[in-house]
């Protein structure tokens, strides 16, 4: 059984925009009422599934055993190899049962999903069966991330020297160019909180390995997401809590307490430009019993 | 007014109690509903030989609203599917492709939100006394212990908790504000037929109807009186 762990997770993008706002034309998302940047938890899940649709998928089938990746972007498509699913003993095609051995049935499918993909098994799902049991809940929540400091959105007005169809060449008589917009930040720590729950885990059978893969996508998941609109993008710290009781051993906001952030002093009033600006101090004193800090990184 | 047994103060950045008739692109509710608070309860103690009743809700901050849009899903997972591809017979690999069914949904939701909570327990199988469950409860609470972590609507808005001693600390919100009609909770039924049933029960797998009962929710002084849920039938939530 995996333990019970809150961590703190710190990732900074550099001259990029880690997390465009659809209702604001693609500007980062920036809470509006004290300017702190925003990253949604969704965003920080769909990189985790990339990541491992990368590293498992990518190559062979044997590794990718269990670690198939259910939501995913066709970007990142590697899907030649046929399939080949560990099935349990259920024919498919005796499909009428009824009742209970239909509860039953959907049981074992939603079980089946659990152990075929591994974003069900961390991050849930909600599978169409008639009744509602296909619903899995994972163990790992994210929170909404959010900047240490304010953030300043520049928008930077770009050209190209190509158009995309002849019409519009006509009207430029040959000129051929055209404007567009991109945002970026140019810094942002962002700080976000998340929750390992062991009971969840249980139930989906979330274990040790992949525990594992998700410490190593926090740690490496900005590596594949390289983009023109993310700019750099890292991860600079994991601060773990863990447990040894499975509800528990303290408030997980009193344990959140204990990571502050803050400008070095030397730079107070200027606006932050890299990781080095800030430090990242966590009080490890009196520790309630039972927890202990892991620093992943 | 007497206090409830049980009391429990909890905050968090962001909540999202999703009215029912905007859960599109949601719309929150001003304020934490009996559902969502009996939620937060369960996530901290639950036995299937209790059932939890929230009393009376304390609102400590105005409600403030602000907009998330999101890139979210439009489908669920497909269990035809899955049953295919267990069986080998699926053509294509077993998936969902985000960016073919995709759907852009906002969501206007509160920030910064403080409550206290007053509920008690009833108890649906008397085998165990009362004082067992709420000293159980009590100690999860005191130690800020959790069964999962109570959100506050939404997973992706967890919150804090912590228990209440003594005298109920009094709101700073005056006057009266009417709230509308606020969904109380669901209630539970079990049928007979599988096919009549809207859920089944995640601990027994009984069949089950989900009914939704509404309240006239009135805040004075910032303070929520909930009425009983009104039961004609007390099979209890599963």
């Amino acid at each position: 059984m995996i333990p019970r762990i809150d961590f703190v997770y710190l990732f900074d993008v550099k001259n990029g925009n880690p997390n465009g706002d659809p209702d604001a034309g693609n500007l980062p998302r920036v809470d509006p009422e004290t300017g702190h940047g925003l990253v949604t938890d969704v965003c920080l899940k769909r990189k985790v599934r990339n990541f491992v649709d990368l590293v498992k998928n990518g190559d062979s089938d044997a590794e990718a055993e269990g670690f198939r990746i259910y939501v995913r972007e066709k970007a990142i498509l590697n899907d030649q190899h046929s399939l080949a699913y560990k099935a349990l003993d259920i024919d498919a095609k005796k499909r009428k049962s009824k009742g209970k051995d239909k509860a039953e049935e959907d049981r074992n499918l939603t079980k089946w999903m659990c152990q075929n993909f591994f974003d069900i098994r961390t991050f849930g799902a909600v599978m169409t069966t008639d009744v509602n049991c296909g619903q899995v809940r994972g163990p790992i929540q994210f929170a909404i991330a959010e900047s240490v400091e304010p953030i300043v959105a520049q928008e930077h007005a770009v050209t190209r020297c190509a158009v995309t169809t002849e019409r519009e060449a006509e009207k430029q008589e040959g000129g051929n160019r055209t404007m567009g917009r991109k945002f970026t930040v140019p810094y942002g720590l962002y700080r976000v909180h998340g929750f390992i729950n062991p009971y969840l885990a249980a139930k989906t059978g979330f274990g040790e390995q992949d525990l594992n893969l998700f410490w190593k996508a926090l740690e490496q998941m900005f590596e594949s997401d390289r983009s023109s609109s993310r700019g750099e993008m890292s991860p600079q710290s994991l601060i773990c809590f863990e447990h040894t009781d499975s509800l528990g051993n303290a408030p997980a906001s009193k344990l959140f307490g204990r990571v502050r952030i803050e400008r070095k002093e030397s730079l107070e009033g200027l606006p932050a430009r890299s990781f080095d600006d800030y430090k990242v101090l966590v009080d490890e004193s009196e520790l309630p019993e039972g927890i202990t800090i892991d620093r992943k990184f | 007014m007497g206090r409830s047994p049980i009391a429990v103060r909890i905050w968090g950045d962001y909540a999202c109690f999703t009215r029912p008739e905007t859960k599109v692109e949601r719309l929150s509710y001003d304020v934490i509903t009996p559902s969502a608070a009996r939620g937060i309860l369960e996530a901290i103690y639950w036995k299937p030989q209790v059932r939890w009743v929230v009393e009376r809700i304390h609102v400590y901050k105005p409600p403030r609203f602000t907009n998330l849009r999101r890139n979210e899903v439009a489908s669920k997972a497909s269990a035809a599917n899955a049953k295919k591809a267990m069986n080998g017979t699926l053509k294509e690999p077993l998936a969902l492709y985000v960016d073919e069914v995709r759907q852009q949904r906002a969501a206007t939701i509160l920030r910064d939100v403080e409550y206290i909570i007053e509920a008690r327990f009833d108890l649906l199988d008397h085998s165990d006394p009362i004082a067992k469950h709420y000293n159980m409860f009590k100690r999860r609470a005191e130690k800020g212990q959790c069964f999962h972590r109570p959100y506050l609507g939404n997973r992706e808005f967890p919150c804090d908790f912590e228990w209440v001693e003594g005298p109920i600390p009094e709101s700073e919100l005056a006057g009266e504000r009417d709230l509308g009609l606020m969904l109380h909770d669901m209630v539970f039924t079990p049928v007979d037929k599988p096919k009549d049933a809207d859920t089944v029960s995640g601990h027994t797998g009984e069949p089950l109807t989900a009914r939704a009962r509404f309240f006239d929710a009135q805040m004075r002084q910032g303070v929520i009186e909930v009425p009983p849920l009104a039961m004609a039938d007390v099979g209890g939530h599963a």
